[in-house]
């Protein structure tokens, strides 16, 4: 055997390994690809073989080829035979692979749900987390939804390395399967303060990342962080918490509004002013963050911003751009275009230029112009762009041509004249069509001087500009639009002539018009063609009209009348749906499956009873249909959307007066519109920096003679950087026309979310609690149908009711005594108690703590199991201050045993208490942690204790003390551990575990609620379950393996139990026979 | 979820060699990976010495939440891609605890050997970075579970392992290329106030 391992390994060391395959491939540099190609033939042989080794070897190979960019996808099937190998070394290569090819397209993943869970039960750490490496890669909806609860019982595992993964996991598993976050949240906020810090640092990072897409719902985590902040050594933690704050600040104002203003001019000083690129980079970060709350602050550095766009590192030029765009007022924004453009002229590299560019356009764009005060110079800008070469973003350009020319009435005349002019420039633009974007630009030219000819001042030296042979090298779509609007000038040209008779000229265009077009003709492009060829045939019309000397520019002019408006992107989905109207309702009566097959298709037609009998064929009679038109009639005149069939009033001409709705202000031009020439948009800075120092002066004389008595007083002269904002008043009194929104829509602020935003998903309130349905799918086995999952919440709150008023009654009692001996007259308060100590069942590993079956009414808590230190548990209490008193300087003191020790602060004696570290304010509840050292957990233990504490009203303090017991079952030493079959079946085979059982009368309860309540009290859980016989699996926290068979009777349990430990087994099975005898 | 790309490039004497740690944020084809990487290194590469560590890249790497972050040391580059869940002087600082990671495990590292055990460098990142999110950054940690895993490795491959070993420790005896050193030490980068993350 041995020897034949080692025959196969000597052959398999002359097989290809990933180094012979690295330096193969370096060695053939010439013929790469063939040398590869050979290989991976190789590699197909040897997947082919049953050695699992040979495999791997394989697999392994194929992962580094696919990061050279080869597909390995045909092999995703071997992938999952050599995860599923047992050796580590073999899976790791396996789950690698996997991590790098898998993914949720990938079909045979689901074949890998199985085996990834058991990968995370093994006993192994090493397979468990090479397991969960490789599904926070590939996990898919469906292995979140499987295999959410083994990860979560993974969250609590003994070894901090699993733990980190687990939870680190946990929110992919989020992701693809948000119901999961609610059920597992309680536990990943128990992770916040593992003792590990590693699985602390998981934790913050998936609450972080949960927090930053929907803050709101962690605002109540802000104390909980606040605390870690403050304690927290590890910078990780540190950074993501602040990270955090700073998402929870915008929700929670009082957070860090003190802090802006100095943190903000500490950015100033020391990042940007700060010779380390790095650090300037990140100043400019934090500054566009400043920005969205505080303009203000960050305007001040404008400066500073500016000179970062001369900074020879491109990523700081990008971010002082953004910056800019959040910085611009009405005031500044000239100013601030009039630097970039600069750079524009300056900019190296067309990347940057581009930047530059749509940080222009954004800019100037923001909040629908707002900071615009003067749309000639922004046409200006516009133009000027234009001479930009080889820039990707001329269809910008000409989005904000067409828009503002559109929008903005009062600049059309300018814009045309502008257009015009790149039209008749159009040579320059479009030298080099194939590469140049910017030829986008003459489609915003060309359709501005057709749809607004009427400004045109030359009207047909635009025509002829667009009539040129060279327009034909110009991309189709920009033809097309050419030949469209060249007739739409030829209509308005044709008019003009007609009305001042000219009779010769009008018969000239014509025939202008007929020569060219032709070349528009004989286009490649279908759409060009199409609209020339039509166009042709009209004008050829036209012609012939004319030669008769029949006017015919109205009826040309007719074709293109109407006026644009311009809709808001969003107008349709506003509207709401009207009342009874039900959009998934069919119109006719759906086709039914059944009948179809058996009717004949005649029936359909000549069966007139047939028809009658159908239920839902009501009869009408002419008044009601009459009566139902009219409605109708009455509804479609009333909808805004329904297009009448009578020709619109609207529609007719452009002289009609349909077009008064939109709202458009009437301007008040001060500044002299004809600019002839290329216009520099720099005379409008001059120019309005003079209109508005102009203004100002109107403005303070008025203020003057308002103010006659104080004249003296206005000496200074106001400089214009002291003028706000919203003293510059527009040159043009431009109101842009808004979108138009049909009457009835609503208003609605969904629109910026994105349907298909995957953290929408996650957006949950995660303070509500747990309803019973929520839990996460667990794996069943055969036969357990219905099987409580461990970790219902619903036991915890029956016993968190009970409990306490046991406890009530004796301490009112004990209060009373209390009172009488003092001999006081004061009424005893039935609802006063000082303080009760009241147990918390923590939820921990899948169940609580039992403590309901001692007959003593012994004070309850919580026993933690502390996964790290096998002889140690922590006991947590909460103390509830439910008088109308101030109770302090509490201190908890216990008897130690000789087994179990509280564990004291150094230095002090074992009769001394440990003062518990807050105060309680009347009607406050806070919880404090002890830890207590063990030797054996065989036993369960008692031990008695003391509270001592001291009262404080408004007639003075008092010293006062409650004692109490602290019982330590044994079951509270037990973690719910899962297990499988045959683990389990191993465990019991081995031959080392010591047998005891008990047997319990009188069971009425079913063996599936039994089954709950020995997973719930005793820290079971299922391994599997026969019709009414069960086995189940549980660990101590010092190792102990303790497995159970569990049958149910007519009226009987019995139990049998195997322990490597015979006296831990028996008391807890003494313990369980008291559980089950109250059943 | 920070998204994390670290990949290395390294210009070798006679062509761009250019080797994907690790790119797997979305379920995106080999060949658009490939144009990622390359297409990093391009921008990466063409950058001066002393500017900031940090690149927009714009819709290349999936829109502008998301930045390059990287370190050059000698002829390699290591570079991160995150989201703007992660802090930059963080990733910096990751990067840093990464390289000194490698060359712990590899004992004085080189570029070869990045290139020849690509499987252990990923082995070694995926005890830092898990489904794209930061796991661990404390070294000595990474160190012990991947020192406890090659102990593991090698007492699987028992007996039978030696004579392979033994073989590919001839094979590589004749690496065509000396081998150089990265030199970790001489980097100036600033990480202020920051004592690193241990």
């Amino acid at each position: 055997m041995a020897l034949k391992m080692v025959k196969g390994s000597i052959d398999r060391m002359f097989d290809k390994n990933l180094q012979d395959l690295v330096r193969g491939i370096r060695n053939h540099k010439e013929d790469e690809a063939k040398y590869i190609s050979q290989c991976i033939d190789e590699i197909k042989q040897e997947l082919k073989q049953d050695n699992i080794a040979v495999k791997a070897n394989a697999v392994c190979k194929l992962t580094y080829l696919q990061m050279l960019g080869y597909d390995i996808s045909w092999a995703a099937f071997n992938i999952i035979e050599v995860m599923s190998a047992s050796k580590f070394t073999f899976k790791r290569i396996g789950y690698l692979a996997a991590s790098q090819c898998f993914h949720e397209g990938t079909d045979v993943i689901m074949l890998t749900t199985n085996q990834i869970r058991k990968d995370l039960s093994s006993p192994n750490q090493y397979d468990t987390g090479v397991a969960l490496t490789g599904l926070s890669c590939f996990v898919t909806p469906d292995l979140a939804r499987d295999l959410a609860n083994d990860i979560m019982t993974l969250m609590s595992h003994t070894k901090p390395y699993i733990r980190k993964k687990a939870v680190l996991i946990m929110y992919k598993v989020f992701l693809k399967y948000p119901e999961s976050l609610r059920p597992a949240f309680p536990r990943l906020k128990e992770k916040l303060e593992d003792p590990d810090p590693g699985v602390q640092s998981a934790a913050v990072n998936v609450i972080c990342e949960l927090a930053r897409r929907n803050p709101k719902n962690y605002l109540s985590l802000a104390p909980l962080f606040f605390k870690l902040m403050t304690s927290s050594t590890n910078n990780w933690v540190l950074i993501k918490i602040i990270k955090l704050f700073g998402a929870l600040t915008p929700l929670e104002p009082r957070l860090g509004k003190k802090l802006i203003e100095p943190l903000t001019n500490l950015i100033h000083r020391i990042l940007i002013e700060d010779s380390d690129q790095n650090l300037k980079y990140l100043g400019l970060l934090a500054m566009s963050k400043i920005l969205k709350t505080h303009p203000k602050s960050v305007q001040s550095h404008k400066d500073l911003i500016l000179q970062c766009l001369d900074d020879k590192d491109e990523s700081i030029r990008l971010r002082a751009l953004d910056l800019l765009y959040g910085m611009v007022s009405k005031k500044n924004l000239m100013e601030i275009v009039k630097k970039l453009m600069i750079h524009v002229d300056k900019a190296e590299g067309t990347t940057y230029r581009d930047e530059l560019l749509t940080k222009i356009i954004d800019i100037c764009s923001q909040s629908n112009y707002q900071y615009i005060t003067n749309f000639e110079w922004y046409i200006s800008i516009l133009v000027e762009l234009t001479r930009l070469e080889g820039t990707r973003h001329g269809h910008l350009i000409a989005a904000q041509m067409l828009d503002v020319a559109i929008r903005v009435k009062a600049i059309r005349k300018f814009a045309v004249s502008q257009m015009a002019m790149l039209l008749d420039n159009a040579h320059l633009i479009a030298s080099n069509t194939q590469r140049n974007g910017i030829c986008e630009v003459l489609y915003a030219a060309a359709w501005i001087c057709g749809e607004f000819s009427e400004h045109l001042e030359e009207p047909n030296q635009t025509l002829e500009a667009m009539l040129r042979p060279k327009v034909t090298t110009l991309p189709g779509h920009i033809q097309a639009v050419y030949v469209q609007n060249m007739v739409k000038l030829y209509a308005s040209i044709l008019q003009q002539k007609e009305q001042a008779g000219e009779k010769e000229s009008s018969q000239e265009i014509t025939q202008l018009m007929i020569d060219r077009l032709p070349q528009f003709v004989q286009s490649a492009d279908l759409e060009v063609q199409e609209r020339a060829s039509c166009i042709l045939q009209l004008i050829k019309y036209i012609q012939k009209l004319q030669a008769k000397e029949v006017p015919v520019a109205e009826e040309v002019i007719a074709l293109f009348a109407g006026e644009l408006n311009p809709v808001a992107p969003k107008a349709q989905k506003k509207v709401p749906v009207p009342e009874g109207l039900d959009l998934d309702a069919w119109i006719n009566e759906p086709p039914s499956d059944s009948e179809s097959e058996d009717e004949k298709p005649k029936t359909i037609f000549h069966d007139e009873e047939q028809r009658h009998s159908r239920p839902r064929q009501p009869e009408m009679d002419e008044e009601e249909l009459a009566r139902r038109r009219e409605a109708r009639k009455q509804e479609q005149a009333n909808n805004p959307f329904y297009i009448k069939s009578s020709p619109s009033p609207q529609k007719r001409y452009q002289d009609t007066p349909g077009v008064e709705h939109i709202p458009v202000v009437q301007i008040d031009l001060s500044v002299p519109l004809k600019v002839p020439g290329m216009p520099m948009s720099d005379q409008y800075v001059k120019l309005e920096e003079e209109r508005r120092h102009k203004q100002k002066l109107e403005k303070d004389k008025k203020k003057k003679k308002q103010k006659k008595e104080k004249k003296g007083k206005h000496h200074r002269h106001n400089s214009l950087h002291t003028e706000s904002d919203e003293d510059i008043a527009p040159a043009q009194h431009v109101d842009i026309i808004t979108e138009e929104m049909p009457e009835n829509a609503l208003p609605s602020d969904e629109d910026d979310k994105d349907p298909n935003d995957p953290y929408k998903a996650l957006d949950i309130d995660l303070d509500k609690p747990l309803a019973d349905s929520e839990k996460l799918p667990v794996q069943k086995h055969r036969n357990t149908e219905n099987l409580k999952s461990p970790d219902t919440e619903v036991p915890l709150v029956e016993k968190k009711s009970k409990k306490p008023k046991k406890k009530e009654k004796k301490h009112k009692e004990r209060e009373r005594e209390k009172e009488k001996k003092k001999d006081k007259e004061r009424k005893v308060d039935e609802e006063e108690k000082k303080v009760i100590l009241r147990h918390v069942l923590r939820e921990d590993l899948e169940s609580v703590q039992n403590g309901t079956l001692d007959d003593e009414p012994l004070p309850t808590y919580d026993i933690q199991g502390n996964l790290q230190n096998d002889s140690q548990v922590t006991v947590s209490v909460i103390f509830e201050n439910k008088s109308t008193s101030f109770v302090k300087s509490m201190e908890l003191n216990v008897l130690d045993s000789l087994n179990t020790k509280m564990i004291r602060p150094e230095g002090s004696s074992v009769h001394d208490g440990i003062p518990v570290p807050f105060q309680l304010p009347p009607g406050i509840s806070n919880e404090a942690q002890f830890v207590f050292t063990l030797q054996s957990i065989v036993m369960a233990q008692k031990l008695k204790g003391t509270l001592s504490f001291i009262v404080k009203n408004d007639e003075g303090s008092t010293h006062e003390k409650l004692d109490f017991k602290l019982h330590f079952s044994c079951a509270s030493y037990l973690i719910t551990t899962p297990c499988y079959s045959d683990a389990f079946a191993k465990l019991l085979e081995s031959g080392d575990l010591h047998m005891n059982s008990i047997k319990v009368d009188g069971i009425s309860i079913s063996f599936q609620h039994l089954l709950a309540k020995i997973c719930f009290h005793h820290h079971f859980s299922v391994v599997e379950r026969v019709d009414s016989c069960a086995s189940m699996y549980s660990r101590s926290i010092q190792g102990h393996h303790v497995c159970l068979l569990v049958k149910k009777g007519e009226n009987s349990v019995s139990v049998d139990g195997k322990c490597n430990e015979p006296t831990l087994l028996s008391n807890l099975l003494d313990e369980m026979k008291e559980t089950l005898s109250m059943c | 979820m920070a998204l994390l790309r670290p990949l290395f490039a390294s210009d070798w004497p006679t062509r761009l060699d250019i080797r994907a740690v690790s790119s797997r944020p979305t379920p995106k084809s080999e060949d658009i990976q490939q144009q990622i990487i390359r297409e990093t290194f391009h921008l990466v590469s063409k950058r001066d010495e002393n500017v900031c560590n940090f690149l927009e890249g714009g819709l290349l790497i999936g829109g502008s939440d998301n930045k390059l972050i990287y370190r050059h040391y000698a002829t390699l580059y290591f570079v991160f891609c995150v989201d703007s869940s992660e802090s930059e002087l963080g990733i910096l600082d990751l990067i840093q605890v990464f390289v000194e990671t490698l060359d712990k495990c590899f004992e004085n590292v080189c570029e070869l050997d990045l290139i020849f055990h690509v499987d252990k460098v990923h082995n070694i990142l995926a005890e830092m970075v898990m489904g794209g999110m930061v796991l661990e950054t404390n070294m000595n940690e990474i160190v012990t579970q991947i020192d406890a895993q090659n102990k593991l490795e090698k007492s699987e491959a028992g007996l039978a392992g030696a004579p392979a070993r033994a073989v590919s420790a001839v094979k590589n005896m004749n690496l065509p290329e000396i081998p150089r050193n990265i030199n970790i030490g001489d980097i100036s980068i600033k990480v202020p106030n920051l004592p690193s993350f241990k």
